[in-house]
């Protein structure tokens, strides 16, 4: 684990394999990314059968950096979400039930199927499907937070492409200016839908950043521990004396932008499923990961089985 | 003495919502004392309210989005942009997410946004200072609009707006800041007015009680000078009288207070300073047709601002701009313009 300094990286340069879970905290973590990986692959799989409308971006690969992040927030937070955000949503509640019914349109969907896959809104949790707008947003829920005296923070997650958005850095400046508590993770796994970050990001996002005065965290690898402990006192100093921070995660997208589009070749997927955290995690817990692979998976079979059986959702607001 | 002008209406109405209800704060450029706003609605507001008034960055976009953020944690945040030409920059907050959030995750989510926003030519500042962009918001779910006039007390209405939990656009069109609030029921020697509607939804100008005028205008906000300059020609000339319906809605557009005024007219305005082509007063024309088709006694009458920039030179920027000239042709039947 280390946090990386310097120019950017390549695409090529994912990041490495690490032993990861958290010792103290082991089980529910493993929990947690193996409800977030399972929700994503059953989704996957009942769009193959053509069981789901619409689309959906699932964040394979990614999983670690909520399940890192979400036992630093605290009840007063609130959490802007974008379009590959069910693992955000899954680290806050371990609701798949709700979501899963919510993307099948069935009744007991956190949003009655109105919002769908990227349009969630519960408890201090919001996503939206347009990128770049939820960071302002979140600068405007940092600002009533810190004017309302608690220690709350806003949390924006973005992904890389989202910077290509002028509103990121319209809002950088505001919350420099306004010394906000607005935290920006950017989950940065070098691709925008189809497109390489060599093809539309020039400079570093920690430069960009830096420009507004902004402290920024370029973080490498998926030990949880490690995130926490350095991540942890950074919120924590957030908390007590109001500020914006950037915490960029160099991270790595397995599956499709959303269901099949990946133009990226099968040998650089593979490379990147080799430096993925599963089979390091598995072979550090065997017993513990393979026990709690098989409640989750008997848990989201039981989903599968029963959302269909749900009367499809009621919506009564169409005017 | 002289009834307050519009502008110093508008800022009595923020230091009043300001001083009744802390979650009320404000959001745009310059608004900071000595100042106060390019317009001077926020005059004195920074120095009362210091923690709720922000002068943003020249930002449109994420600040109207911040105050998207803020009304989502039960902030009541008032956007004021500055001319409403930079509002293209703030369409996307407006669009995709104040609006959207009323409604797009499956219950009512309480949205109290109030957008000031600036418009309007015949100041001289040229084709991006001077146009009047309500056109480009029409028909969005949830998202309301309303024009100041010399009628309607901003006191009571921007009260009524932050309240109403959808957010919600103010045109305010940049000659109307200087002149004085009607407030008399006589308008003048020949003109007086009331308000009509269960809610006061529109001033209704009138020569003498209008039993079947031979013309309604529909004229919201500073339009509704141009129209009594050309009811009273048309009155003096040739004894005509006119009905004008000064609306502070403008979309959705409130037609059931003034069906009987149309049903009755033989001849219908609908006029503003935006330009044809998708406007507000097309939209106005089809709510009237499809209520009233067959009780009709002419076409409804569309009047605009022609269909081109708006000229700097005080005699060009005439020759663009809606004038009173026009709405006097229309009236008499003389000719219609696009």
């Amino acid at each position: 684990m280390h946090i990386l300094h310097g120019s950017a990286q390549r695409i090529s340069v994912v990041p490495p394999v690490v032993p990861i879970a958290a010792p103290e905290s082991a089980e529910a973590d493993i929990e947690a990314l193996f409800l977030i990986r399972g929700f994503e692959r059953l989704l996957l799989d009942l769009f193959s059968r053509g069981v789901l409308n619409g689309t959906t971006h699932t964040c394979l690969g990614q999983e670690y950096i909520p399940v890192a992040l979400s036992p630093l927030f605290e009840a007063p937070d609130f959490i802007f979400s974008n379009h590959r955000g069910h693992g955000h949503y899954l680290a806050r509640f371990g609701d798949v039930e709700g979501l899963l019914l919510e993307i099948m349109g069935r009744a007991g969907g956190v949003c009655n199927g109105v919002g769908g896959s990227q349009h969630l809104f519960r408890d201090g949790f919001l996503s939206t499907g347009v990128l770049g707008e939820s960071v302002p947003a979140a600068a405007g829920m940092a600002w009533s937070l810190k004017r309302r005296g608690g220690r709350g923070i806003a949390v924006a997650y973005t992904g890389d492409g989202g910077w290509g958005e002028g509103s990121v850095y319209e809002t950088l400046n505001m919350a420099s200016l306004w010394r906000l508590p607005l935290l920006v993770v950017v989950e940065n796994n070098a691709m925008a839908q189809s497109s390489h970050a060599e093809q539309y990001r020039a400079g570093t996002i920690e430069d960009r950043a830096h420009a507004f005065g902004v402290r920024a965290l370029r973080i490498g690898g998926c030990d949880l521990a490690e995130i926490r402990n350095l991540v942890g006192p950074e919120i924590a100093a957030m908390r007590e004396r109001p500020r914006p921070l950037v915490i960029e995660f160099a991270t790595q997208r397995l599956g499709p932008h959303s269901k099949g589009d990946d133009p990226r070749s099968p040998e650089l997927v593979a490379e990147l499923w080799r430096r993925d955290w599963e089979a390091p995690l598995r072979e550090r817990h065997p017993a513990l990961c393979e026990r709690t692979a098989a409640r989750v998976g008997a848990r989201l079979e039981e989903l599968r089985a029963t959302a269909l059986q749900k009367p499809l959702s009621e919506w009564t607001d169409a005017r | 003495m002289h009834a307050e002008r519009i502008v110093e209406n508008l800022n009595r109405a923020h230091h009043e919502l300001f001083g009744r209800d802390p979650a009320v704060c404000l959001i745009g450029e310059d608004l900071l004392d000595p100042y106060g706003g390019a317009f001077k609605v926020s005059r004195d507001l920074s120095t009362r309210f210091p923690e709720r008034v922000l002068s943003a960055p020249i930002s449109e976009c994420a600040f109207t989005g911040m105050a998207c953020g803020m009304a989502l944690a039960g902030e009541k945040p008032i956007v004021e942009i500055m001319f409403g030409d930079f509002i293209g920059y703030a369409f996307d907050p407006l669009w995709n997410l104040a609006a959207k959030s009323v409604s797009m995750y499956g219950r009512r989510v309480p949205v109290h946004l109030l957008v000031r926003c600036t418009v309007g030519g015949n100041r001289g500042f040229g084709a991006t200072h001077s146009q009047s962009p309500q056109k480009h918001f029409l028909g969005i779910p949830d998202l309301e609009l309303f024009e100041v006039n010399p009628f309607h007390d901003n006191v009571e209405l921007l009260g009524e707006l932050i309240d109403r939990g959808n957010p919600v656009l103010l045109f305010e069109n940049k000659t109307l800041y200087s002149r004085h609030r009607i407030q008399d029921d006589d308008l003048d020697d020949l003109f007086s007015w009331r308000f009509i509607g269960p809610r006061q939804e529109f001033a209704q100008i009138y020569i003498e009680e209008p039993e079947s005028p031979d013309a309604v205008i529909i004229a919201p906000g500073s339009v509704v000078f141009p129209a009594l300059e050309a009811a009273r020609r048309a009155f003096l000339d040739h004894e005509m009288e006119t009905v004008i319906l000064t609306p502070a809605q403008l979309h959705p557009f409130p037609l059931a207070p003034i069906l009987d005024d149309l049903a009755r007219a033989k001849r219908i305005l609908v006029i503003e300073e935006g330009i044809a082509g998708g406007s507000w007063a097309e939209s106005v024309a089809t709510a009237i047709y499809s209520h009233l088709w067959g009780r009709l006694e002419n076409p409804v009458i569309c009047l605009h601002s022609k269909t081109s920039i708006i000229p700097c030179a005080r005699h060009l920027e005439e020759r663009v701009l809606l004038q009173s000239g026009h709405v006097f042709e229309a009236l008499i039947g003389e000719s219609v313009r696009a």
